[in-house]
């Protein structure tokens, strides 16, 4: 099958998931629990499980999956609303990140059914019964559906996302022509959701050191802007085995972004800017 | 002070273990097993030339091995896995001068990259077994 936008949901799939144990290299601490089961109030008609992962850092236990039956005649079309209906009837405990509820603020970046979206661009309708709803994966949790996201944001500023310049400021804005402004499209839209380095596979394994697809396309971003004069600078930071090339072109990235964005393709630009620099 | 107490670890959320296999994922870790496996498939080699040097005993005996019908079946998974990782290889070319991004041209040519194996594969045994009489 043949995908054509990364919104597209996958009407089957041979494998739901790897053929790799429940708890594969998974520490004590992460290993996931059987959690408690929360029916459906009485009378509900169109009724959806979702399974859902929760943690609670007071209580001193384990991460567990907690299914849930929602009546989705009294809830909204969206992933979104799920939660929230979840939260309002059901489990006020129910903790998740959420702000402006139509895809621009990348809050409720989450794993459905296998894969990084967002809650709130992501329709019930299009999840497999029951759902299966996770935190973005490979992350530390600060509880429920909330990641800890601070080691990808230092990753960020690595690449030092600001504008640089070495000639004198000019009176009026630093001009662009049209041609180069168009060079930024496909790369200034990104959000931060932080969808796509989730779900990369090699940031799963050298996370630490590997800056992710993120990261990278934001340092494309600057590095494609006329008006920035940093590009040497900004090549000697990229140029290490880890920060970069730890990019197999696995394209992960490019299949999860939610806003339809190329991390990809920005990160085979920068690696072609390193080559194209030594000869 | 009393009430301190040591946190333990945040969990990691799952990774492998949830995420939906695709495409884009099979197909590259596909492209290293297939690179283990050649290998592994390269050494073989070398032990079959090696036998030709050595004297017809030892050559009898090395292409009696590849003869046996799980010599062939493990010859046929190593044409295979050959001809996908030359592909794939093809496919990561194309890539390295940033052409084949759009997503509609990753799954074209990773299709692409699976249907011209097969073909591969089975065009070459079929050759070899015509040019084998």
């Amino acid at each position: 099958m043949i995908i054509e936008s990364s919104d597209q949901v996958p009407r089957a799939t041979l494998f739901k998931r790897f053929p790799v144990p429940r708890n594969f290299g998974v520490a004590p601490e992460s290993r996931i629990e059987r959690g408690k089961m929360w029916p459906a109030p009485a009378g509900a008609v169109h009724v959806k499980s979702f399974e859902i992962y929760r943690y609670d850092p007071d209580s001193g236990a384990n991460p567990r999956l907690d299914t849930f039956e929602v009546d989705l005649d009294d809830c909204g079309p969206m992933v979104l609303d799920a939660l929230f209906w979840i939260k309002n009837k059901v489990d006020s405990t129910l903790t998740f990140r959420r702000s402006c509820r139509e895809g621009i603020c990348g809050s409720c970046a989450m794993n459905m059914d296998g894969t990084n979206w967002l809650a709130c661009t992501r329709f019930i309708s299009h999840l497999a019964t029951p759902a299966t709803v996770y935190p973005l994966a490979n992350m530390r949790i600060i509880k429920d559906l909330v990641p800890d996201l601070i080691h990808l944001y230092a990753q960020y500023a690595i690449i030092e996302p600001w504008l640089q310049s070495k000639t004198p400021a000019p009176e009026r804005e630093r001009l662009q022509s049209p041609e180069e402004r168009s060079k930024l499209d496909g790369y200034y839209e990104c959000i931060l959701c932080f969808c796509c380095t989730s779900g990369c596979p090699s940031h799963w394994w050298n996370g630490d050191r590997f800056l992710g697809p993120a990261a990278l396309l934001q340092a494309w971003r600057w590095l494609a802007d006329s008006r920035d004069e940093a590009t040497g600078e900004r090549l000697d930071i990229l140029e290490d085995p880890f920060r970069l090339y730890r990019c197999h072109t696995i394209l992960n990235c490019t299949r999860t972004c939610p806003k339809g964005l190329n991390p990809g393709k920005g990160i085979a630009e920068i690696k072609k800017m390193v080559i194209e620099r030594r000869s | 002070m009393s009430n301190f107490t040591v946190r333990r670890p945040r969990p990691l959320s799952p990774n492998i273990q949830i995420y939906r296999p695709q495409l884009t994922s099979v197909l590259s870790i596909v492209n290293r097993i297939t690179g283990v496996i050649l290998s592994f498939c390269a050494v073989v080699l070398v032990i079959w030339l090696i036998a030709a040097t050595t004297g017809p005993h030892a050559y009898a005996d090395v292409q009696g091995a590849i003869a046996s019908w799980i010599g062939q079946i493990m010859l046929f998974g190593c044409t295979f896995a050959f001809f996908l990782h030359l592909c794939g290889g093809i496919r990561h070319l194309v890539w390295d001068t940033c052409h084949g991004f759009e997503l509609r041209w990753i799954y074209a040519s990773g299709w692409t990259v699976v249907a011209a194996s097969v073909m591969l594969t089975v065009a070459a045994w079929v050759a070899s077994l015509f040019m084998a009489g």
